[in-house]
Order: C-alpha cells, then structure tokens, then sequence
C-alpha cells in the first residue's frame, strides 16, 4: 500500500520548513537509511532518511519550496508493483498538522501562541523609514556584526559559534566575516569561560559570550555576579566588566525541566548587572547593539521560539534602542497589560479577544527588567486603573510580584482592583505536552485574569 | 619542604639584595601592624594575612616588567605592596575608609589597582584563576606581549574551574603564569588530607603545561624559577605553573585558632627557614650590607607602616552618597 512520506520536525521548535533538495526522483527504488532530501530548518540544513523501502511514486511538494509545514505530505513511496495512482492525487497529512488546532499552539511547539498581527505595531522609528521583514535569528545577527565591525575589541565566543555556526544558527557566517580570532569555539566548560571572559573585559576588551541556553549558565553564576555584576562596585569604580552574555532563556518546546527555565527574575535581582528580554525582531537588533556598547555586565535573554519569528526592521544604518525605555504596543483604557520576551505573545493575542469583548487593553512591552521603565507602567496603571502582568517564569519572586509590589506603592489610590500576575506554574517544567502546554502561561489565562481585574 | 636555600647570590646585585630585603619586610611589618589594628576593631570582617610567605610575591614580582599583570584571591594585602602599591592606599582600604583603594568599598579581599595593574582580591576561592587567564586572553589578542601572574592557593587547587582554565590556557597558548601558593593548609585543612596529589604543579601536565616545585621560603628561587616562567610565556609558548612551597605563620584569617597544626610546627618553620631572615644572613655574610644599614631598612619601613595606620584612622570615611556611586559605569552612547 502506498504510503505519504511526511515533512519531519528536525528540532524542537520547528514548525516548518524548506525542501532545499530531492536527492531521489519519481520512480526512484530505496531502501531504509537512504537519503531522499535535504530539509532546511531555522536552525540548519539536514539530511532527511527513508524508514521504508520502496519505489518513489510521486514528489508532491518540489525542491526549492519553502515554508513547508511539519507533517505535511512531502512524496508517495510505492510497494513494489504499485502504480503511481494508487496514490491519492492530494494527499491529506496523516498527523494534525499546527493548523487543525486554530485557536491553541501548535503541537510540535506547545509553547507558541501565533504571532500578532504587525498592524498593532507602532514602529519606534521615524515615519517613513524604509523597513524590512527579517526574523528575530537575522536581527541579533546584524546587531552583532555591525558592532563588531565598528568596534575591533568586540569577540564572540562560546560553544558551537564558529565552525558550526551557532547551535541556534545565531552566528551564521560570522566566521567568515570575522575570523576565528573573534568568533572563538569554546569547549563545553561554560564556567572556565565565563571566566576568562570576564577577565578579558577587565583587560580591556568587550566579549560576547554566547550560552547555548541560559540553563548552562548556572554552571558560570559565580563568575557572572560575583565577578562580573559587582567588580565595579568593589574596586571603587575603577574596573569593571563592559560585555554581553547571551543565549536563549525561558522554555522551547518538549525539552523537560532542566532545559526550560526562564532567569528573568534571577538576573533583574542582581545590582550591578543590566537586563534584557526583548520581544520583536527590531527590538532584538537595535537592543544588542546597546548591549554591547554599554560599559557593563549585560544580561541578554534570547527566546527560540521567538528567533524564527518575523517583524519589520528598519532599514537604517546603525539602528538602536535605548535600556529602560518600554514600548507601548497597544493603546487601552481599561487595563494595563504588562509583560516582556515571549510573554508578549500571550499579551497581545490576549488584547486582541478581549477588544472583541469590548475590553480595551493597554499592552506594553517592558524590554528591558534593569534598567526598568517604571513612568510607563505606573503612567499607564493610572489611566486605565488595574493591571496584569504576564511571564513565563516561576511566580514566586517573579518580575510580576516586583511590579505589583512597586505599583501598589506608587500608585495604590489608582487601582480599582489588585494586579494579578500571570507567570508559569510553580513546577519543574514537565515533558508530557499536555502537562508542559499546563505549566506555561497561556493567553486563556491572561484574559481570564484581565476579566477578574475588570469585574467582567 | 625542599631542604636549603641557595647560598649563592650570583643572580641578583647586592642592592637587590637589599631591596627583597626591605620589600618582604615592608609586608610582614605591614601585616602585623594590620592584625594590631584588627584587634583594635578598626579593621572588621575577614583579614587574611600573608606573614610568612613574603619571599613569593617580591621574587616573583622581581621576574616581572611594566605593564605585568597580576590576580590573586583574598590573602592579598602582601601582592598589592609587592607590585608599588601605595601602603596608605592599603591600609585605609582595611579600614573601610575614604582613602582606600575601594573608597572603603571592597575591603580587605576586595582591593584593586588599574595604575598598578593589580585585578584584585577576590573573594571566592578559585574564580581568580580563569579572571588571570582571561587577562592574559586580552593581552594575546591585542598582542602586547604582556604576562599575567593569577595567584592561588593549594586550597583553590581543586576546584573544578582550575582545570576548565587549565584546559583552555594550553589551547590557546595563553600567556598566563599559574602561581599555586602552597602553604600547606586549605584553611585548617591540609594538602594531605585535601589533595590526591603530593605535587600540585604535576597535574598540568595532563593538559601540557610545564611547571615545577620552587621553595618559596628563598627569594632568589624564586625570582629564577619567575624569570624562566616569565620568558616561556612572553616566547608565546602558553602557559607555565609555579607551585611554590611556601607557609603561612599566622591562621587562616583572624579568627582561625589554628588548631589543626602545632605551635611547634610553626616555630620550627620560623626558626629554619624564615625568608626575611634568609636574606639577612645573606646580606651580613656576603658582606652587601652592615647591622646598621639593615636598622635604616627597619626604621625605615616602621616609618611607612606606622604612616600606613595614621592615614587609615584619620581617613574619613566614606561619604553616605557613595553607597550609591559605582554600581553602573557611564551609560552608553545611543550612536556611533
């Protein structure tokens, strides 16, 4: 019988993808292992194997094709003796694919509500600049480049960011350019690099280092705050540690409890240091390029689920965003919704079914934790009088329960009902995706909770 | 302990000769009069002291030039005298004042010299030494032949970033100077009792990096072990490991009892193999100096560390504003 050859997840948070090459044809025998095509994924090129043996029937999506969805029927492989039309002329995915599940996230990436629509943007670039859509993946990229082609003591280092071109594919063609002096293979000994990247700082240079996930980085926290965040401080100003650590932060899809965790909270606690968590692409460019100008410690929480994501960028020859300058996405009356990184997913599609209700929300994007942009928010809680505030990190001393606490010190005679802080459950983050899909925030909670402040 | 000290003075000149003399005293008069003023309660917190192991850092510092760096944990007050640091600097950083290092921000482990080239006095036991490697990662990439000195001790010898950095260090020919203080005691715990192995410096060569035992109770051992280090590093042939025996004759901080060794222990050290004394005789047989040049020496620096104390107790301290100043270096320019 004939059977559909499927388009693979190849990553965790893969959703798609581009049949770069046919490496078999129509009428083609193969056997188990051997190759029919290179599939490019956001994250690298990949050889795709056949399970079955077979005869090649028909190549239903053509080489070149992008944005192929996982699961999606790709080729008919034949039985020995089949004709090609036994196959079914469209062929229908076995599997769901992301689609059949509208209104929830995609299977392959539980953690993924659907992008907003850009028209919500309000661009923080003057009128009229030229822009362009890049992924968020492209963006940090540029960010990098540029500023390493400005400045020659900028480097990159950390495991996988040369050779291999980022285990993320962050660092695409960045060897090339620059050279294996400033694009430095690490091995896997995160806090010995750490360090000496801390003290390549001292000595007057500007790292970049690259966590493969934040979730490595608790192997280096000593060397982050205990040399890099508070040096400065103890040596009366006259050292510190002007450089950026970077890498994804918070959950992906299906990788389990020690490959999840969001370290927003963490780092927002500690002086001396400065944090970012950006959301859109522009937002990803623009901020790095503070990052690596700053003179101090930067804490730089990437999310990848985000990186294959698309926004406008404008096209502007050095294009950057100040810290602890928040961006208001949405304009609203009746609630405040605050959040930062991928909880600005949940926030804005959340702002988007409430309007339907008649709820008029205020979402704003907070960008940086440290430097906060405190006037925004406490501005905009005065306005609309109640607030909710969305992350996917743990709840207890989250950035949510830090907000609160300000906001019901500056602005308590505004508020019409408490905040309510919408974070990830108080669990280590569990494999299963019905449970993991549980343990995240989701936007039914964030409008739910925007119902409860507003007494709908 | 390696048995004798050389005896020869070929190596060095007889003011030289003298200098390590005044130099290794200028610390131990230094850390007395420290702990003095620790028991005074002008000094507060943790104060590690170096009295005994003078002979590393000035024979170390002799193989060194300008530009240099240098990076140890918190026993550091003996490291910032030996690289030209300013003893009031010092001193009114202990006593958490104004005029310290710090602005009486860091404290005693806490201290650091941009003009001197000294990155601290840190206080977590072995982060030091991928911070050394580090610098001398700066100074390969900006290729200005410089070395770095990272200090530590047989204590921080087993912690597990040591080897991170060891690992890293040899692969990119890093021009760092590993110097392991072995003074024989993680604070009450001893090597034997500590370390899988009886010579420290022997473990680098699982990452091809040559090293060698020095006595640290002879200064001139080690200003030579120093220079050849120093000319390995400064060739670009990577990183070397001096493991230098040394003792420390005070405890582990001043609140250590020192109950895990004998007072004989420590006066046998003191008797026979006291680095400052060392250099006395050699001075007095060798004819570079008389009695009584050496009492100019001795007054000479009771003048500077009683100087030291003054400065520290009659600096203020810090203004209340400070508490907020250096915790962000200047912000940043928006563009280019």
């Amino acid at each position: 019988m004939a059977t559909e050859i499927l388009m693979p997840a190849l990553s965790p948070t893969m959703e798609e993808g581009t049949l770069a090459k046919w490496l078999v044809k129509e009428g083609d025998t193969v056997k188990a292992g051997d190759i029919l095509a290179e599939i490019e994924t956001d994250k690298a090129t990949m050889e795709f194997e056949a399970v079955d043996e077979g005869v090649i029937g028909k190549l239903l999506v053509a080489e070149g094709t992008e944005g192929v969805k996982v699961n999606a029927a790709i080729a008919v492989l034949l039985e020995d003796g089949e004709s090609a039309d036994a196959a079914p002329a469209k062929a229908e995915p076995k599997a769901k694919t992301p689609q059949a599940e509208a209104a929830s996230p995609a299977p392959v990436a539980p953690a993924a509500p659907a992008a907003p629509k850009a028209a919500t943007l309000q661009p923080d670039w003057p009128e009229g600049t030229e822009t362009r859509k890049q992924t968020v993946r492209e963006a940090l990229r540029d960010g990098m480049a540029e500023e390493m082609r400005r400045d020659p003591n900028v480097f990159l280092m950390g495991e996988e960011v040369a050779e291999y071109q980022g285990a993320y594919k962050i660092s695409q063609g960045m060897l090339d350019e620059f050279g294996p002096k400033r694009v430095i293979d690490t091995p896997i000994t995160e806090h010995g690099f750490t360090g000496i990247a801390v003290g390549a700082a001292f000595g007057g240079l500007r790292p970049i280092v690259e966590f493969m996930t934040f979730n490595f980085a608790m192997q280096a926290i000593d060397q982050i705050i205990n040399s890099a965040a508070k040096t400065l401080y103890m040596s009366g100003g006259q050292m510190g540690a002007p450089m950026v650590f970077r890498g994804p932060n918070g959950a992906a899809a299906r990788v389990g409890a020690q490959h999840s965790q969001d370290y927003a909270a963490w780092y927002a606690q500690i002086p001396g240091l400065k944090v970012v968590m950006p959301y859109s692409a522009s937002d990803y460019k623009g901020l790095m390029k503070t990052a690596i100008r700053d003179p101090n410690p930067v804490i730089f929480l990437e999310n990848e689920i985000l990186y294959g994501r698309s926004f406008d960028v404008p096209v502007l020859e050095d294009y950057t965003v100040p810290f602890g300058k928040a961006k208001i996405w949405r304009e609203g009356t009746d609630v405040t919704i605050i959040s930062f990184g991928i909880g600005m997913t949940y926030a804005l599609e959340a702002a988007e079914r409430l309007e339907k209700d008649g709820i008029s929300a205020e979402v704003i994007d907070l960008r940086t934790l440290r430097p906060l942009d405190y006037d925004t928010l406490i501005a905009s809680v005065m306005k609309t009088n109640r607030c909710v505030t969305v992350e996917e990190g743990f709840p207890v001393a989250s950035i949510g329960n830090h907000l609160s606490a300000y906001i019901m010190e500056n602005a308590f005679d505004y508020l019409d009902a408490p905040v309510i802080n919408c974070c990830g459950k108080d669990v280590p983050m569990p494999y299963a995706a019905n449970l993991e899909k549980l343990a995240l925030v989701t936007t039914d909670e964030v409008v739910a909770a925007v119902k409860k402040v507003t007494y709908r | 302990m390696a048995t004798r000290k050389s005896q020869k003075v070929s190596n060095v000149s007889a003011d030289e000769l003298k200098g390590f003399y005044r130099d290794m005293l200028l610390i131990r008069r230094f850390e007395e009069k420290a702990g003095q003023l620790y028991g005074m309660g002008l000094i507060g917190g943790f104060c590690h002291l170096y009295i005994g192991q003078e002979a590393v850092v000035v024979g170390l510092e002799a193989a060194a030039e300008e530009g240099d760096k240098r990076i140890t944990s918190y026993r550091d007050h003996g490291h910032m005298l030996a690289c030209g640091m300013d003893p009031n600097g010092v001193m009114a950083e202990l006593t958490g004042r104004e005029g310290g290092y710090s602005k009486g921000k860091g404290g005693s482990m806490h201290m650091f010299s941009k003009e001197k080239h000294f990155y601290g006095g840190h206080g977590i036991v072995g982060a030091q030494v991928p911070l050394g490697a580090g610098l001398a990662f700066a100074d390969k990439y900006l290729d200005n032949k410089r070395v770095t000195f990272a200090y530590f001790g047989d204590g921080a010898a087993n912690q597990g970033q040591v080897y991170e950095t060891f690992n890293m260090a040899a692969l990119w020919k890093l021009p760092v100077i590993f110097v392991i203080e072995n003074n024989q005691y993680a604070m009450g715990t001893s090597q034997q009792r500590s370390t899988s192995s009886a010579e420290i410096y022997e473990r680098g060569h699982a990452f091809g990096i040559p090293g060698e035992a020095v006595d640290g109770m002879d200064v001139l051992a080690v200003k030579a072990a120093g220079e050849k280090a120093v000319a390995h590093c400064r060739a670009g042939d990577g990183p070397y490991i001096l493991e230098i025996k040394t003792y420390r004759y005070r405890g582990h901080s001043m609140s250590d009892p020192a109950k895990y060794r004998t007072r004989e222990e420590v006066q046998k050290m003191r008797d026979e193999k006291d680095a400052i004394e060392h250099v006395r005789d050699l001075l007095l047989s060798g004819k570079h100096a008389t009695e009584d040049d050496l009492k100019a020496i001795d007054k000479e620096i009771k003048d500077i560390v009683n100087a030291s104390a003054e400065f520290a107790k009659e600096s203020p301290e810090p203004a209340l504003s400070e508490l907020w100043t250096d915790i962000y270096a200047d912000e940043v320019p928006q563009s280019a």
